[in-house]
C-alpha cells in the first residue's frame, strides 16, 4: 500500500479537496492520487494546492526580520505549525471497481476523511494506458492547460519510453483540441522532450 | 508497407471515387498513385487504386499559422492528427467477401464500402486474385508498381478484339508491342501481319539506350517469316528476308492514291482525276501509262479529253512522278506479294513487312493500305464461305500499324480499310494492333471501339482526352496516367484486364528474358537437327 499523504476534507462528483497530514508537502501539481469510497477506489490529478491559516479569518503575520534563516522562524515559534494548513484539490479522472479501470467519474463522490494516497509509479503507467482521462482534463477550466501539460509530464516519467508516450498523448490532443490549434500548440510545447 | 493498413474510408461516392484519411503512422510520401488498395468493407472487400494524394488539416488555421515544425517532437505530433494525408482511390472491383465474387471471381463494383471501412494496401495475393494465377508457361506484360506479382495479359482475349498502344515518343510504345506480339506468338492466339516501318520487329531492334535486342524471327524462327520492301537496306541489316515484296503499278487503284492525298498534297480534284484516269486507261493500267506520258502537249491533249483542269493534271503527275523513287513499285511484280502473305499466314507463319528506308509516311501508308485491303477482302470472303459451308475459319489476323493516325484520323478513317476493320471488329477474323503517339488525331469512333488500351506516358492534355474517352474513373486515372514514369511503365485497361492497371513491363532484352519469351524454341530446334543428324549418319 503507498503512503498515505492526507484526508478527504470536502468532496463532490468531480473533484475532491484533502488537508495534507505534512505542512508544505502537498503531492506535486499533476500528479495522480486516489482515494477511496467503499469498493470504489477514485483516481484524482492533483490541480492545486494552496497552505493556510486554520482559522480563515486570521492572517498570518510576517515573522522573520529579526531571523538569519527561515527555518528559524518555525523554530522559535513552534506553534506556526499548527496554525497553518496544506490542502490540495483533485480532479477526478477515474476510478477502479474490482480490478477494472475506468476513465470516466465514479458513482458517488469520495467520503469525507478518506483517506489519499500518491500512486506509485506502476499505478501511474496502468492508469495512463488509456488518454480518456485527457478529455475530463481539457475541458477543466482555469488552468486546465497547465494541467493537462503537468499531468502528462507525470505519466511520462511513469512510462518506459517518455518521448513516446508523450507523442501518442500529443496526437489524442490534436484530435481533442481540434481546431483550437493555439492551446494545442501551448501544451505541447509544455511536454516536449 | 504491403497489406499494411493506410486509413480508413471518410467519403466518397461511386462515381467519383472515396477519400481515405490517412493513418498518422503513414506518410504521404510513401504513397504512389497508381497503387492497389484494398477495403474491408461491412460484407465485401473491395479492390481499388489509389489515383490522388492530398495534404489537409483538421482546422484551417492551421495553415495560416503553421505550428512550430522546426522542433521534432511537435512535428512528429502533428503529423497525422492536426495535419493529415487524405487518399482518393478508386473502387474498381469487389474481391471475395460474398458468394458470387467466391465463385466467379472478381466483380465490378456497383456501391461503394460504408464509412469507416479500413484500408489496406493489396497484397500479392488480392493481386493476384484480381489478374488470375500466371502459369509457367503463359504471357504476362509486367508486375504492378512495387510489387511482384506477375500481370496477365491473355492473348487469346486480347486478339478478340482491336487494341491501342499509344504513348508520346521514347517512352516504350515499340518496346511494348514487341511485347504483345511475342505474347500472341508464344500462346499462338493469332497469326500476325505487322507492317514494320522502322525495321524494328522483324530480326532485331534497339532498346532505349540503343542497345541491340532480339526480333520475333530470333525468337520464333520457325514461326516467323520476315519480308522486305528494300532488299539492299536488308541485306546491309545482315537480316535474312524470307521474301522480298515488289508492287506493280498494275495492282495499284485510285483508291490507293487517294490514300495518300494527304502526304502527297493531291487535291480532291486530282483525286477525282484518278478514277477519270482508271476508266481510261483500265484499271490495272492506268498508272503506268499516265506515267510514260511524256511532254508537256500530250499531257494537255489527255486533261482535255478527260474535261479536266490542265493544271490539275500537270500536278497530279507531278506528285504521282514521287512514287517513282520508291524501288518496290515495279511495272510488273514478278510475284503476287499478297498470295504470298496469306501463304505464310494460313500456314500459321507470322509476317513481318520491314519497310528498309523507306521510312516515309508516302511509301508506309500506300503499302498497308494496299495490302491490307486485300487480304481484308480475302479473308472476309472465305470468312463468309465459311459461315456458309462449315469449313474452318481463316486463322484470327492480327495487323499492326504504326504512326496510326495516319490511317485513322477523322478526315479519311472513313474510307481506309483500318477504318472498316476496327469498326467492324472481329467479324470477319481480322484485328488491328494500332501504335501511336498521337491519339487524338485518331477518328473518335475508332478510339471507342479499341478494346484494351496500353498507354504509356502522354502529357498532352487532349491526347489523354482522348484515350480516356469512354472509360469509367477518367478523371482519376487522368492523374494516374500523366504520372507515369518515362520508361518501362504503362496504364493498361479495358476488355483483357479486369481493372486498369499501371504495370512495370517486364524485362526484355538481357539472355534469361529470351529464354522466358520463347528463346527456348529456336534451341530446341537446333537440338533436334542435331538429333535427326544423327539418326541419319548412326
Amino acid at each position: 500500500m503507498p503512503a498515505k499523504i492526507g484526508e478527504v476534507i470536502e468532496a463532490s462528483s468531480g473533484e475532491f479537496t484533502a488537508q495534507c497530514y505534512e505542512l508544505h508537502q502537498p503531492p506535486s501539481f499533476g500528479s495522480l492520487v486516489k482515494t477511496r469510497e467503499g469498493e470504489v477506489e477514485i483516481y484524482g490529478v492533483v490541480s492545486g494546492a494552496a497552505t493556510t491559516s486554520i482559522e480563515p479569518g486570521r492572517r498570518p503575520i510576517a515573522r522573520g526580520r529579526e531571523e538569519a534563516e527561515e527555518e528559524d522562524i518555525y523554530r522559535s515559534s513552534p506553534q506556526l505549525s499548527k496554525l497553518l494548513r496544506t490542502d490540495f484539490n483533485a480532479l477526478i479522472v477515474g476510478h477502479k471497481e474490482g480490478q477494472k479501470l475506468h476513465h470516466y467519474l465514479p458513482p458517488r463522490p469520495a467520503k469525507i476523511h478518506s483517506f489519499v494516497y500518491l500512486c506509485d509509479a506502476e499505478e501511474v503507467e496502468k492508469f495512463s494506458q488509456s488518454f480518456d482521462f485527457l478529455s475530463i482534463l481539457v475541458g477543466a477550466g482555469g488552468q486546465a492547460d497547465e494541467l493537462i501539460a503537468a499531468s502528462l509530464r507525470h505519466a511520462a516519467a511513469a512510462h518506459q519510453d517518455p518521448r513516446d508516450f508523450l507523442i501518442k498523448a500529443g496526437k489524442e490532443l490534436a484530435v481533442l483540441l481540434g481546431g483550437e490549434t493555439n492551446r494545442l500548440n501551448n501544451i505541447l510545447r509544455r511536454i516536449k522532450v | 508497407m504491403i497489406g499494411g493498413r493506410l486509413g480508413i474510408i471518410v467519403s466518397g461516392s461511386l462515381t467519383k471515387g472515396v477519400e481515405v484519411r490517412l493513418d498518422s503512422a503513414i506518410s504521404v510520401e510513401d504513397i504512389a498513385v497508381g497503387r492497389y488498395v484494398t477495403i474491408e468493407g461491412e460484407k465485401r472487400r473491395f479492390f481499388g487504386m489509389i489515383t490522388d494524394v492530398t495534404l489537409d488539416a483538421i482546422d484551417q488555421r492551421v495553415m495560416a499559422t503553421p505550428p512550430d515544425v522546426s522542433d521534432p517532437f511537435i512535428a512528429e505530433v502533428l503529423a497525422g492528427t492536426t495535419t493529415f494525408g487524405r487518399l482518393h482511390v478508386l473502387p474498381v472491383l469487389t474481391i471475395g467477401g460474398d458468394a458470387l465474387s467466391l465463385l466467379e471471381g472478381p466483380q465490378p463494383v456497383k456501391t461503394v464500402p460504408v464509412h469507416f471501412s479500413v484500408v489496406r494496401e493489396a497484397s500479392e495475393q488480392d493481386v493476384e486474385q484480381v489478374f488470375g494465377q500466371v502459369e509457367e508457361k503463359q504471357f504476362y506484360i509486367g508486375t504492378p508498381l512495387d510489387m511482384e506479382t506477375k500481370v496477365r495479359l491473355n492473348p487469346a482475349e486480347l486478339v478478340k478484339r482491336s487494341n491501342g498502344i499509344f504513348g508520346k515518343s521514347g517512352t516504350g510504345k515499340t518496346f511494348l508491342a514487341r511485347l504483345i506480339l511475342i505474347g500472341i506468338l508464344q500462346e499462338g492466339a493469332a497469326v500476325n501481319l505487322v507492317f514494320d516501318m522502322h525495321n524494328e520487329y522483324g530480326w532485331k531492334g534497339s532498346s532505349e539506350d540503343r542497345r541491340e535486342v532480339k526480333g520475333l524471327k530470333q525468337l520464333f524462327p520457325s514461326k516467323v517469316a520476315v519480308f522486305a520492301l528494300d532488299e539492299e537496306s536488308a541485306r546491309r541489316r545482315k537480316v535474312s528476308t524470307d521474301f522480298v515484296v515488289e508492287i506493280g503499278y498494275d495492282e495499284i487503284e485510285p483508291e490507293d492514291i487517294a490514300m495518300l492525298r494527304e502526304t502527297l498534297g493531291l487535291t480532291d480534284a486530282a483525286v477525282q482525276a484518278t478514277y477519270r484516269l482508271a476508266r481510261r486507261f483500265g484499271e490495272r493500267k492506268w498508272l503506268e501509262s499516265f506515267l510514260a506520258i511524256e511532254g508537256r502537249e500530250e499531257l494537255n491533249e489527255l486533261a482535255s479529253s478527260l474535261g479536266e483542269h490542265e493544271a490539275t493534271m500537270a500536278a497530279l503527275r507531278r506528285r504521282l512522278d514521287s512514287l517513282r523513287r520508291l524501288r518496290f513499285l515495279v511495272p510488273h511484280a514478278r510475284d503476287n506479294a499478297i498470295q504470298r502473305i496469306l501463304d505464310y499466314l494460313d500456314r500459321g507463319i507470322n509476317v513481318v513487312l520491314e519497310f528498309g528506308r523507306y521510312t516515309d509516311y508516302t511509301a508506309y501508308i500506300l503499302v498497308a493500305n494496299l495490302l491490307t485491303r486485300r487480304i481484308h477482302a480475302q479473308y472476309r470472303e472465305r470468312m463468309e464461305r465459311a459461315l456458309g459451308e462449315d469449313i474452318a475459319k481463316p486463322r484470327p489476323l492480327v495487323i499492326t500499324i504504326e504512326e496510326a493516325h495516319k490511317f485513322l484520323n477523322p478526315d479519311i478513317s472513313g474510307q481506309t480499310i483500318f477504318g472498316t476493320i476496327a469498326r467492324e471488329m472481329r467479324k470477319y477474323n481480322v484485328t488491328l494492333l494500332v501504335i501511336d503517339q498521337r491519339p487524338s488525331g485518331i477518328d473518335e469512333e475508332v478510339m471507342s471501339q479499341l478494346g484494351t488500351k496500353i498507354t504509356c506516358l502522354l502529357d498532352n492534355e487532349r491526347d489523354i482526352e482522348s484515350v480516356l474517352t469512354g472509360v469509367s474513373g477518367k478523371s482519376e486515372l487522368k492523374a494516374v496516367l500523366a504520372k507515369l514514369d518515362t520508361k518501362q511503365q504503362a496504364l493498361i485497361f479495358g476488355h483483357a484486364v479486369p481493372t486498369p492497371v499501371v504495370v512495370k513491363t517486364r524485362e526484355y532484352g538481357s539472355p534469361q528474358s529470351y529464354k522466358e519469351l520463347g528463346f527456348r524454341e529456336a534451341l530446341e530446334l537446333k537440338k533436334k537437327a542435331e538429333e535427326e543428324a544423327k539418326d541419319l549418319w548412326g
